[in-house]
């Protein structure tokens, strides 16, 4: 079944095209990798499907639902989690409370003024984050976590509504190889248990080649290649695109 | 209006708006380059003025104005080296205190050197007569104003186009970090630009003197319209600064030819909502270009231990107590300390948790003092009822301010809570009929079984420890934490569900709401109000109080309303530049112990 569809989609910034008619498809359970070198319009892309950006054209539908012209709140209404490439995170607030805001906003509790935060979903918060692998954090102000811990927090907050699609732009970036595995696995079994599409852009080719069901090779705004991890890699333009650039 | 007034009108406008131009192009050079808001800058519009009066016998009218405009240029660039060069690396709120505390400084330096009495200008020599246009008669002295925005506008487009210096200012401005990585000498950069910026201030300000006499009044005034200006126009765009100048000085000059003086403010007040609605960075401004480096990080909000919970029952108790042991006087100091400090709380509630910095908090404050007295003076409400049902004036105001408020961020906010304050401030002010105007209302005394001093302090007691109690009670229930989410990082509260901008309204509601209530308090515990209830001053005196106390702190606030208020009292009887030294503590605040006196305490205590 597919979960997620892209039509045509286009965006520029003044003279920029950065997507020029993208289409591709992400089924239920499938796990999806967006490559390509930087400025090919990955970010851009990931910005229109999370409502941080308006496209200039085409269509993004989740199960049927569009997702254009909708806020980012509205967009995670209707099953949308999302892990930004810099970590954003709830600095004021130690690990456990932002993921307890998270699962709030879920439950659609946020407007309450008189129970105590501190005592709501706190068990659920630390299964999530046994989940993602820093339950032993939960008691640390967000702003002083390690770089990979910040990334599985990312993962934490943003698996709260259990997403019917997750968007990861560069989860584990700053991560050691080991880790790198135990999140993508994490993320595989997400996407196996719950049906979970999946779309990821990475830059370290070990993590989409061993990790990707499938590979979307975007390069200046268009889409060049499709197809399982080892079609993509014999690809001769996919090969020129990198040899062009640093990325590879 | 027949054809040839319509013109003359138009004219009119025109020359009203030369003077507009000048200081808003000074406000958005600087902030362009500083990224500072210089809340002083119709300060130094007022100087201008001043000193050119003060240069006439000497010099004679049309030398003046250059010399005026140097002199304010020198102080600009003084003030520079002294203050703003300390402040680039400060958290936006210390710089904009900061500018704000040299408006009340250099106020009262004009009242110690000139006199409270508005001082009349000179005509110019040789531009004194008038011209026939259309049949009508139009002030020479007009048709030159008219002429200096555009050439001032030339001046500054070939300064900044054509020569390096320029260049150098424009880089900056567009990547501030990248021009100093570049090799751009930044200290003389910005005390350049300050300079030009003050130079424009200065001399739109002795520009001004043959029209206008000379006020103390008038820097807020001419600082309001500016930031009207700058955000129709754009900050940072100086071609934007005189569009908007000269659509804001038409419609100064048609609503008060139509014999609509009030209706003014309200008309800027929409055109300048559309224009927010329209395009929020402003007619041919951009949005604004990143920032590098991480943002103000908060420390989380830490659950209060028992012993602190201990301590804030024993010193409700001991005031519950006090009017056992204590006289009169002491009993109206409190009442007086705890209405503020429901206001400060409330005031914290917006700029701590909420992330929102208001400099216009006292129109809510002023708005539920109004409201209670207007329901039971004209209303015939029970005082009663008018205390509790008057915040909601504050809270409709809130409603609609809010709403344009969470649209936009950092010192556009800024702005538009002073401008929107200022707003309603003249409209109070102006109608007489309804409020009063300057003298305000008097008569607003509470029902017989309040009205002894020992009843109305329980009452305020009571009522702003419970307001008190629910403010902070709310920080920590989700809605409180979806909050400071949307302070924290809006991307990641939009990308988890929070409606930022609705939870940000609300935030803005609360905060109107309970400030009103502390102005309905202190409307029944003075009996009279008068529109310093929501001048800026009064809005200036919460930041004060926030700031003394620490905004980072919970119960930092009512600490810093206490010591504010008790000084206030202590100190402000029988002298007169009492301002000037609130001034100079908020400087020494900023420059010394930028964390408020709650730092001092954490800082002891091992965290």
């Amino acid at each position: 079944m597919r979960q997620l569809v892209v039509r045509d989609l286009a965006k520029s910034y003044g003279g920029v095209q950065a997507l020029r008619g993208v289409s591709f498809a992400v089924g239920a359970g499938e796990v999806v990798a967006m490559i390509g070198p930087n400025g090919a319009g990955k970010s851009t892309c990931f910005d229109i499907l999370n409502g941080q950006l308006a496209p200039d054209r085409g269509a993004a539908e989740l199960e049927g639902r569009s997702l254009l012209g909708l806020a980012p709140h509205r967009i995670w209404r209707l099953g949308v989690g999302r892990t930004f490439q810099i970590a954003a995170t709830f600095t004021s607030m130690t690990v456990r409370e932002n993921v307890q805001v998270a699962l709030l906003s879920h439950r659609r509790r946020l407007w309450s003024l008189t129970t105590t935060t501190a005592h709501a979903l706190a068990g659920e918060a630390e299964a999530l984050l046994e989940r993602a692998g820093i339950l032993e954090q939960a008691g640390r102000p967000s702003d002083v976590l390690a770089y990979g811990d910040l990334k599985r927090l990312e993962l934490a907050l943003a698996l709260a509504n259990e997403p019917r699609l997750l968007l990861m732009d560069e989860p584990t970036a700053g991560m050691a190889p080991t880790e790198r595995d135990a999140l993508m696995d994490l993320v595989a079994g997400l996407a196996r248990t719950a049906g979970t599409a999946v779309l990821f852009t990475e830059h370290d080719m070990d993590v989409v080649f061993t990790h990707a069901h499938r590979v979307l090779v975007l390069a200046e705004g268009e889409l060049i290649a499709e197809g399982p991890p080892e079609a993509v890699r014999a690809d001769p333009r996919v090969r020129q695109v990198y040899l062009g650039s640093d990325d590879a | 209006m027949s054809g040839s007034a319509v013109l003359l009108q138009f004219l009119n406008g025109l020359a009203s708006a030369s003077a507009l131009f000048l200081v808003a192009a000074g406000l958005s050079l600087i902030f362009g380059v500083t990224r500072i808001v210089n809340f002083a800058h119709g300060s130094l519009f007022m100087l201008g003025m001043y000193l050119a009066l003060a240069l006439v016998p000497h010099v004679g009218f049309w030398w003046s104005l250059p010399l005026a405009a140097l002199g304010v240029a020198a102080f600009g660039a003084l003030l520079e080296r002294l203050l703003l060069r300390r402040l680039y690396a400060a958290p936006e709120l210390l710089q904009l205190l900061a500018t704000f505390a040299l408006v009340l400084v250099i106020k009262d330096f004009a009242l110690w050197a000139w006199g409270p009495e508005d001082l009349l200008g000179p005509r110019a020599p040789g531009l004194d007569g008038a011209v026939r246009i259309a049949g009508r008669s139009f002030p020479e002295y007009d048709l030159f104003l008219i002429v200096c925005g555009p050439l001032v506008l030339g001046v500054l487009w070939v300064l900044l186009r054509r020569t390096r210096w320029g260049t150098l200012v424009r880089a900056a401005t567009q990547d501030r970090e990248m021009a100093s990585a570049l090799g751009v000498n930044q200290h003389l950069l910005f005390s350049g630009v300050f300079a030009l910026g003050a130079l424009l201030a200065g001399l739109g300000g002795a520009l001004q003197l043959p029209r206008e006499p000379a006020t103390l009044s008038i820097d807020l005034q001419i600082i309001t319209d500016a930031f009207v200006v700058v955000v129709v126009g754009g900050l940072g765009s100086i071609p934007g600064a005189f569009v908007a100048a000269l659509l804001i000085g038409e419609i100064k000059a048609f609503s008060i030819a139509l014999g609509y003086a009030e209706f003014t403010l309200a008309a800027e007040f929409v055109v300048m909502a559309i224009v927010l609605v329209v395009r929020p960075w402003g007619l041919l401004g951009r949005v604004p270009a990143v920032q590098r480096g991480p943002a103000a990080v908060e420390p989380p909000l830490a659950t209060p231990s028992r012993g602190v919970l201990l301590a804030l029952a024993a010193v409700a108790c001991a005031l519950f107590a006090l009017p056992l042991a204590s006289g009169d006087y002491t009993l109206v100091l409190l009442t007086d300390i705890l209405l503020f400090a429901l206001f400060a709380v409330s005031l914290h509630f917006l700029m701590g948790p909420g992330g929102m910095l208001s400099f216009g908090h006292a129109a809510y404050f002023g708005l539920g003092a109004y409201g209670a007295g207007l329901l039971m003076l004209k209303g015939g409400t029970p005082m009663v009822v008018a205390l509790f049902a008057a915040p909601l004036a504050a809270g409709v105001a809130a409603v609609v301010f809010g709403w344009f408020c969470v649209r936009l961020s950092g010192v556009y906010l800024a702005m538009l809570t002073l401008a929107f304050a200022q707003i309603v401030w003249s409209i109070v002010y102006q109608w007489d009929a309804f409020t009063g105007g300057s003298n305000g209302l008097i008569g607003v005394w509470p029902d017989a079984w309040l009205s002894g001093r020992i009843a109305y302090y329980y009452l305020t007691l009571a009522v702003s420890l419970t307001a008190i109690g629910f403010l902070w009670r709310t920080l920590y229930a989700p809605f409180g934490y979806a909050l400071r989410a949307s302070r924290d990082s809006p991307l990641r509260a939009g990308a988890i569900g929070i409606d930022v901008r609705a939870h940000q309204w609300a935030a803005f509601v609360f905060a109107g709401l309970f400030a009103g209530l502390a102005g309905a308090l202190y409307a029944f515990s003075k009996g009279s109000i008068s529109p310093e209830a929501l001048a800026v001053p009064r809005s200036v005196d919460g930041l004060v109080m926030v700031l003394l106390g620490g905004v980072h702190t919970l119960t930092g606030p009512v600490w810093g309303a206490a010591l504010f208020t008790w000084l206030q009292d202590s100190v402000s009887r029988g002298f007169d530049y009492w301002r000037a030294a609130i001034g100079a503590v908020i400087l020494l605040l900023v420059l010394v112990l930028p964390g408020g006196l709650g730092s001092l305490l954490r800082a002891r205590r091992p965290a």
